[in-house]
């Protein structure tokens, strides 16, 4: 086998092998080039692995070569590639942006620490990408998750002991939820190969244990991707967490859940079983609706950027959960589209106050008044990324939000596409909130010496916010893979 | 030689690297007001040599990238975007050199960014008006918002954000909440969102359906100013004089009736529209809001407020003139674009300078100001009669067509009857708001000793203003450009 | 089915029940963590009680045996147990520096602590 073949399970495993080697260095600054030696690897490999898949179909890796469906296997199909490119492509730019914050938000004595548990929480994410083995998702999950809660308890505040704690009471429950869906479909089909499964499901579809395991997974998973009103860990964990965990984990972690309820909802189950025999379709559309309101109206009323922002994902998780409800290809894209688009807008915009709180030693809104006058380019790409989060055409936050009322226009739900965008407005407030402070304040008298972050945090972040732009107007590789993968999930030929 | 395409790119590009580079030269404000007035010049210079290839029937056009498909970012200079262009690249030149004086004159803090701000703007109503489809048309228009914000709210300070607040909600607001779902609907029907004469509805949308799609348009398109989404636009006359003589004069309001016009004629189309009587209703309401607006004007004591109004409610005529849909009546609604962009910018340039020289900013307090400021207040007398729709000023020869657009046809129905009405009726209320402020500017004495004596304001304030009240007169005698060009958007270009 | 029949789904379930009640029910972090622990518990079971198969024998093919238990779930529980350690692990970690920073490990003491 040449190593191109074994891409698929290098991506994951090369992140876990640089975990141990940078815990055993102990010395921040190799750790560091450790790490991002790594994911800049997985980067490469995943971008590899999005071009041999869109060009020869999925790739197959038979772990051990125990042939699936008894040993495990590693498949990575259009959706997956693309959610691989994201996840290794953040965890890059978010390493590469992260030094300087880490210095001052981290003792240097357990940076190394820091190093090791980011490789993990890489290895878990690209892990759950990768793998097309129900248990092994289940595994990579809650490694995962472990190291997120250990990066996120490193915040220095006491209150990021607190968010962590919750966090992990809320994470374990969602995750022993997803086990024991997992275990129910195990116990009907005999397997745990999700193409597999898949296969099985016809004799047993409807089956009362497999309803149940359809709802057990439903409800975990909308835990880890914080679905309104399961998002009661995310603003503490974000508002607490060091800057550079906010920035990756609000890129990926909850991304990476949607990509997980997608794979089981309209591959393993199918959507027969999770639309008609369940009403998961009005549940899901009842839930993302409440978060599109309630969450963006809380946080219009926050004062911690940081807080403000999280809201504004919990907020944001409904519109990708809306696309998902509808249940046809263009949702489906808008979906897919909108965790790209999300990724990269709230990546940015984390990274961006992680600046903020560099220089300025904080993120709430009287400490940031004047922003623009002391860090004006930070200020302006937290507008270009709050235009994004509106959705204003010529950002990436426009092509899902366009990609949302199409499918509801579609769907012949016309009142659908006038609350889509009534929610938008809500956006307007909060950003706006965000622009006056930054615009229309002169900084505060201890503050007016402040300067701009350091060029190795303003150049990933500034990648990110043309990002944002860039995605906007050229769509080939986002809408052109969303789409493409859509109607893979849904069994359309295009 | 460079081709016509780059040139159409040009166009979008001079006004970007220029505000590019008026940032650059923020330390020698000479420079920087140089390079200001250079790239007007040069824009003006640019649309220009676009225009006798357009009046020979060229369309010019580029197609940048593809966004979606079907949904393109393309360019094309059509006869009616061609003449906005002219004026918006023409009044900027005029305007810069108002601008550098008015804000020199009163110590303007922020000088760069107001001029960065305002070539960005340039840009966004360059792009909006040669913007080959619709969704170009909505990027350009959501873009010329984000830009005038900053210029909105110059002053800061909170009255400031307040306005900024209402101007960006109820335009951005609008346009999210209805236009871009039009915009959405439009392209899933049709499959495109060109602009094409005769529009690309036909047949795919009628009756009910047709008419709230241009409800969702129309009120969609803030900037027109219709009521009940005006409310922007008086409070937005915070801002300086300059920025509401070209942004709420011309640039703005203007790119928001140029975008309905527009919609009207190359995406519903006149002939489906009239088919269906689709637009009826718009008669109705933009008389409705020609009379209202007229009414509030008339007991506005505060100049640029009763300049505001006056402007919604001449936005109002160039809506209902097109919403008749008859050919006379769309050749007036793109006449009166031209001669109420030069007529209402003549008169804030008068109201700017009036606060340069005198720091006076309501009616009441006009008395005898033509006795020192007779140039400002003559072109004020000629904007205003321009406003009234009087000769010899343009705003004569666009009544003339409303009005015979209103009239022609077979039979008169009942709502041209009413637009007759309208049009009548608001002209006398039009008179009654505008000759008071000549009569006291001319015939009544100053109240002795009240403020120190003063005379004009700076020169290039008054040459602004002189030059801008020639051409509302010269438009009156010469109105061949853009007849021409009005002629050829409903002659199948 | 008798009801003797599920016996061991309805001791499964009772015992998640449990642990997610004294999850949500208990305000001091290290009884939420015990029944964090339970509640994980039950799942084992859930898994490895359908493995075994009534006179059925280690999974190695020999004659005479026909029946076999499977072996699968126990590997699988195997590392659920390892993940549920680990988790049982860092939350107690957790809870001994909250008790450093907060002085309490009362749910309700640490929400005051953070009003003030």
């Amino acid at each position: 086998m040449t190593l191109v073949q074994q891409l698929p399970v290098l991506v994951a495993v090369v992140p876990l092998a640089a975990a141990p080697v940078a815990l055993l260095l102990r010395n921040r600054h190799l750790a560091f080039l450790v790490v991002l030696a790594a994911s800049g690897f997985a980067f490469g490999a995943s971008v590899l692995l999005w071009q041999q898949v869109a060009g020869s179909g999925p790739v197959s890796y038979a772990i051990g070569s125990w042939p699936p469906p008894w040993g495990i296997e590693y498949r990575v199909d259009r959706l997956a590639s693309f959610f691989l490119v994201l996840v290794s492509g953040m965890a890059a730019l978010v390493l590469s942006w992260g030094r300087a914050s880490l210095e001052a938000e981290i003792p240097a004595g357990q940076h190394y620490l820091f190093y090791t548990l980011f490789a993990l929480c890489l290895t878990g994410l690209l892990g759950i990408a990768v793998s097309g083995d129900a248990f092994n998702i289940f595994v990579f999950l809650e490694i995962s998750s472990l190291s997120t809660y250990v990066l996120i308890a490193m915040g220095r505040d006491r209150r990021a002991l607190a968010a962590s704690y919750n966090y992990l009471i809320m994470g374990t429950i969602g995750a022993t939820f997803i086990v024991i869906g997992i275990g129910l479909l195990y116990l009907m089909t005999g397997t745990l190969n999700l193409a597999d499964i898949a296969a099985r499901m016809p004799a047993v579809e409807g089956s009362r244990p497999v309803l149940a395991a359809l709802a057990f997974l439903t409800v975990g998973l909308s835990l880890k991707m914080a679905l309104f009103p399961l998002h009661q860990w995310l603003p503490n964990a974000y508002t607490h967490a060091p800057s550079v965990v906010s920035s990756f984990l609000a890129a990926t972690a909850t991304k990476v859940s949607v990509y997980v309820l997608l794979r089981f909802y309209f591959e393993v189950f199918g959507e027969s079983q999770v639309f008609d025999r369940l009403p998961l379709e009005q549940v899901m559309l009842c839930l993302a609706l409440a978060g599109m309101f309630a969450a963006s109206a809380v946080a219009i009323f926050q004062t911690d950027l940081k807080r403000l922002f999280a809201y504004s994902s919990v907020g944001q998780m409904g519109y990708i959960i809306l696309g998902l409800s509808f249940d046809s290809v263009t949702g489906l894209t808008a979906t897919i589209v909108h965790v790209f688009n999300h990724a990269i807008t709230k990546g940015a915009i984390f990274m961006l106050l992680g600046g903020v709180a560099l220089s300025m030693g904080g993120v709430t809104l009287p400490r940031v008044q004047g922003l623009a006058r002391v860090m004006p380019l930070t200020a302006f790409g937290l507008v270009v990324c709050g235009l994004s989060l509106i959705g204003v055409p010529g950002t990436a936050g426009f092509v899902s939000k366009w990609y949302l009322v199409k499918a509801a226009l579609e769907g012949g739900q016309w009142w659908l596409v006038f609350l889509v965008v009534g929610s938008s407005l809500l956006a307007v407030i909060y950003v706006w909130r965000v622009v006056e402070a930054a615009y229309f304040h002169a900084p505060r008298a201890d503050l007016v010496a402040a300067v701009e972050a350091p060029l190795s945090m303003l150049v990933p972040a500034g990648l990110l916010v043309a990002g944002t732009v860039y995605f906007g107007l050229e769509t080939t590789f986002t809408v052109g893979s969303a789409a493409e993968a859509a109607s893979v999930l849904l069994g359309v030929p295009r | 030689m460079i081709g016509v395409g780059q040139l159409v790119l040009a166009a979008l590009l001079v006004p970007t690297c220029g505000a590019g580079l008026i940032a650059l030269c923020h330390r020698t404000p000479d420079l920087r007001d140089a390079v200001t007035v250079a790239t007007a010049g040069l824009l003006l210079w640019i649309v220009a040599a676009l225009l006798p290839g357009v009046l020979a029937g060229d369309r010019p056009a580029l197609a940048l990238i593809t966004v979606l498909p079907g949904l393109d970012l393309a360019l094309e200079v059509e006869s009616f975007g061609m003449l906005f262009a002219l004026l918006a690249s023409g009044l900027w030149l005029v305007t810069s050199l108002y601008s550098i004086g008015y804000l020199r004159a009163n110590h303007e803090l922020r000088q760069t960014r107001f001029h960065a701000c305002f070539a960005l703007a340039l840009a966004a109503t360059t792009g909006l008006a040669f913007a080959g489809n619709l969704f170009t048309l909505f990027l350009f228009y959501e873009l010329l918002t984000l830009v005038t914000y900053p210029l909105v709210t110059h002053h800061g300070g909170d009255e400031a954000r307040r306005a900024g607040r209402t101007y960006l909600g109820l335009l951005m607001g609008t346009s999210i909440m209805l236009l871009l779902p039009a915009v959405v609907f439009i392209a899933a029907v049709a499959g495109t969102t060109d602009f094409r004469p005769g529009g690309i509805l036909a047949g795919r949308v009628d009756g009910v359906a047709l008419a709230g799609l241009l409800a969702l348009c129309v009120f969609g398109i803030g900037k027109a100013a219709l009521m009940p989404v005006h409310r922007w636009l008086p409070a937005a006359m915070v801002a300086p004089a300059p920025v509401s003589a070209l942004l709420h004069a011309v640039a703005v309001v203007k790119a928001g009736v140029f975008s309905v016009v527009k919609v009207l004629v190359f995406t519903f189309g006149i002939e489906p529209l009239a088919a269906a009587g689709g637009s009826d209703w718009l008669v109705y309401v933009a008389g409705f809001t020609i009379m209202a607006a007229s009414l509030v004007a008339l007991n506005a004591d505060n100049l640029k407020r009763r300049l505001a109004y006056s402007t919604v409610s001449q936005l109002s005529y160039v809506i209902m003139s097109a919403a008749l849909l008859a050919p006379l009546s769309l050749i007036a609604a793109v006449l009166h674009i031209a001669a109420h962009a030069l007529g209402k910018i003549t008169l804030f340039f008068a109201a700017g300078a009036i606060y340069t020289a005198s720091h006076k900013t309501e009616v009441s307090q006009l008395d005898g100001i033509g006795r020192r400021m007779p140039w400002t207040m003559g072109a004020f007398a000629v904007g205003a009669l321009s406003m009234i729709g009087l000769p010899p000023a343009a705003g004569f020869v666009s009544k003339w067509y409303m009005l015979s657009g209103a009239m022609s046809g077979p039979s008169i129905s009942g709502t041209q009857w009413v637009a007759v009405a309208v049009i009548v009726g608001s002209t006398l209320l039009n008179a009654g708001y505008f000759l008071p402020i000549i009569f006291r500017a001319f015939f009544r004495l100053p109240v002795a000793g009240d403020v120190p004596a003063h005379g004009e304001a700076p020169w290039p304030m008054v040459i602004a203003l002189t030059t801008t009240a020639t051409g509302t007169i010269l438009l009156f005698f010469m109105p061949g450009v853009p007849l021409a060009l009005a002629r050829q958007m409903l002659g199948g270009g | 089915m008798s009801l003797a029949g599920h016996f061991s789904y309805f001791a499964t379930i009772s015992l998640m029940i449990a642990g997610l009640f004294i999850v949500m029910a208990r305000g001091n972090l290290i009884k939420k963590l015990v029944g964090l622990g339970i509640f994980q518990t039950s799942v084992y079971l859930l898994y490895v009680a359908p493995g075994k198969l009534i006179g059925g024998t280690a999974p190695i093919i020999q004659e005479g045996f026909a029946v076999y238990a499977n072996p699968l779930p126990h590997v699988l529980i195997l590392t659920a147990i390892v993940v549920g350690v680990a988790t049982l692990a860092l939350g107690l970690a957790l809870v001994v520096r909250i008790r450093e920073a907060y002085g309490s490990i009362e749910e309700d003491d640490i929400l005051a602590k953070d009003r003030e």
